[in-house]
């Protein structure tokens, strides 16, 4: 099947000389929920920004729902709508003039209806006379993806969505993009919330000084590079980590009263059963004990503070 | 041809317009008006004709012109520097329109209310002053020529300004002197010689002297220069808008 997104060999160098983006190679196929993680500066805006038509690329090819986004630029961008991180709009017009023209913009025919329907689902039918200077941060966030989801794009890029919005707000989103998935649209989410792309997406790409180091699956990602901890709380407190266990990775916590033992999430679960058997043969008695994985943002900050090869 | 995309431009800037009536049109028919009081009726009843034509009549083609050229400059200008000031460029530059579409919506309505305007400061005018069209088709002809090739300059300069002292600039620096020494106020005949080969330096003298021509069939220069320099001036516009988005210039880095 042919992929929604297909960018190969991107570079982008500014005219200062400061490359943004390095040989970057990727696919986002159709319907999928895209997350693209990384540090600020990585490139992350800037890759979208080519992939929509705002910044110009300095060499390779990119193409969206099929078509070339130089040479074949008015298909490209009709399937495309994007919700930028900045809340930038025309703070005198209203809310319903503000979705019209982006319609309009978009080469669609007036669709009172579907205008509508995008306001409704958004909550912002009741503001839709309101001028955009009255609305508070949070509408200003919806008024963008309404504006974003005007001409039915099958392609849709989320910059930050949830940047600055409450909570109720941010889950009210997320349902909304599931919607969105159940209707194929491909979603391509750019997020510091962790849990956000922990939470919707299929796969994960992680982005750092302009070079893609990962693409995965998300639950292969969390599995292959997640952590799993294994805490035991002592009987009594220990001194130093006993020489039986010095060859496993176990820790003693600062107190004494706690062994911690980290694997990978893939490995077999024999080396705890061994740890625990130490344990007894050795007889240090545990009163309880319980087992926490990692989370996709310390898998996350584990990747972007790698050291960069070469 | 993204014809809805044209439209959706074009009516977004059409509204601006009516939101702000006070100063895009209002302000400036009672700048026009004072001028005509003041020079038409009570300074001109003390002067002499020009060319057979009484002072205050002769004065009108100029005025008009002076506040189309303002206004098409001052237009087209904002109308691209405010989504650039407030990024709400992003939707224009990621939108299937090419270039030739946005300059359509954007220069269409800067010099649908510049064309507007000169017809509401005209209509005013003769509660003022008498005066007489000899040729009205040529003289809507140079009106709508004149409001879309300024309004394609003022395109160039709101593209051109990083700040809103650059969008006044050239309005106020540089096109109003152009203007009062195009020959707004008198003949260019009048000027020592020497200044007269100097004001054919100004292109501001060749729409005035067309623009008079149309209304009373007597120009400083002839008809036909002025047309062709109007067309020239108009080309070196276009050509100025179709480098800009060749390259991206202020628009795409």
């Amino acid at each position: 099947m042919q992929p929604d997104i297909s960018v190969k060999n991107l570079n982008k160098v500014y005219e200062g000389g400061f490359q943004a983006l390095k040989n970057i190679n990727l696919e986002i196929n159709r319907g999928e929920i895209f997350a693209l993680l990384g540090p600020n500066g990585a490139g992350k805006t800037t890759m979208i920004s080519i992939i929509c038509g705002i910044t110009n690329m300095s060499s390779g090819e990119v193409r969206a729902a099929g078509f070339d986004i130089v040479k074949d630029y008015r298909k490209a961008r009709e399937t495309i709508g994007l919700v930028p991180q900045e809340l930038n709009t025309d703070s005198f017009e209203t809310v319903w003039n503000a979705v019209s023209f982006s319609r309009g913009l978009f080469g669609k025919a007036p669709n009172p209806a579907h205008i509508e329907k995008v306001l409704k689902d958004l909550s912002l039918w009741d503001k839709r006379n309101n001028r955009i200077m009255t609305l508070s941060g949070g509408m200003k966030r919806r008024l963008m993806i309404a504006k974003a989801l005007s001409h039915e794009p099958r392609i849709l890029f989320l910059d930050e969505p949830t940047a600055g919005v409450d909570v109720e707000l941010r889950r009210d989103m997320w349902e909304m993009v599931r919607k969105l998935r159940e209707d194929e649209v491909t979603i391509i989410l750019t997020t510091h919330y962790i849990e956000e792309a922990e939470e919707m997406a299929d796969r994960i790409g992680v982005i750092r000084q302009g070079e893609i180091i990962l693409v995965e699956d998300k639950t292969q990602l969390m599995s292959k590079l997640g952590k799993k901890e294994l805490r035991l709380q002592l009987q009594n407190k220990l001194e130093k980590v006993p020489g039986e266990l010095l060859l496993e990775p176990v820790e003693l916590s600062d107190d004494g009263y706690e062994l911690i033992y980290t694997f990978d999430s893939q490995q077999e679960q024999a080396g705890v059963a061994r740890l625990l058997r130490t344990l007894g043969d050795i007889g240090i008695d545990y009163r309880d004990l319980r087992t926490r994985e990692s989370s996709l943002e310390e898998i996350f900050v584990g990747l972007v503070h790698e050291p960069a090869e070469g | 041809m993204n014809f809805y995309g044209v439209k959706a431009i074009y009516n977004f800037e059409m509204s601006r317009m009516r939101r702000t009536l006070m100063q895009s049109v209002l302000s400036p028919v009672i700048s026009t008006c004072l001028y005509f009081v003041v020079f038409g009726s009570a300074i001109g009843s003390r002067m002499g004709d020009i060319d057979n034509i009484a002072y205050g009549a002769y004065i009108i083609p100029g005025l008009v012109m002076l506040s189309l050229l303002m206004q098409s400059i001052s237009n087209a200008s904002f109308g691209i520097y405010m989504p650039k000031f407030s990024g709400t460029i992003y939707e224009v530059l990621s939108a299937p329109v090419s270039y030739v579409e946005v300059v359509l919506g954007y220069v269409g309505a800067a010099a649908t209310k510049s064309v507007i305007l000169g017809l509401i400061i005209l209509a005013t005018a003769r509660l003022f002053v008498d005066y007489s069209i000899l040729h009205p088709f040529w003289m809507f002809s140079f009106l709508v020529l004149t409001a879309v090739t300024f309004s394609l300059f003022g395109f160039i300069i709101g593209i051109w300004a990083d700040g809103f002292e650059k969008l006044q600039i050239v309005p106020m620096m540089i096109v109003t002197p152009l203007t009062f020494l195009g020959g707004t106020f008198y003949s260019i005949d009048m000027l020592p010689e020497i200044w007269q080969t100097i004001s054919l330096f100004n292109p501001v003298v060749y729409l005035i002297s067309g623009f008079r021509w149309a209304f009373y069939g007597v120009s400083d220069v002839h008809i036909g220069i002025s047309v062709g320099m109007t067309l020239l001036f108009l080309g070196a516009c276009m050509a100025g808008i179709w480098w800009i988005f060749k390259t991206g210039y202020r628009l795409r880095s």
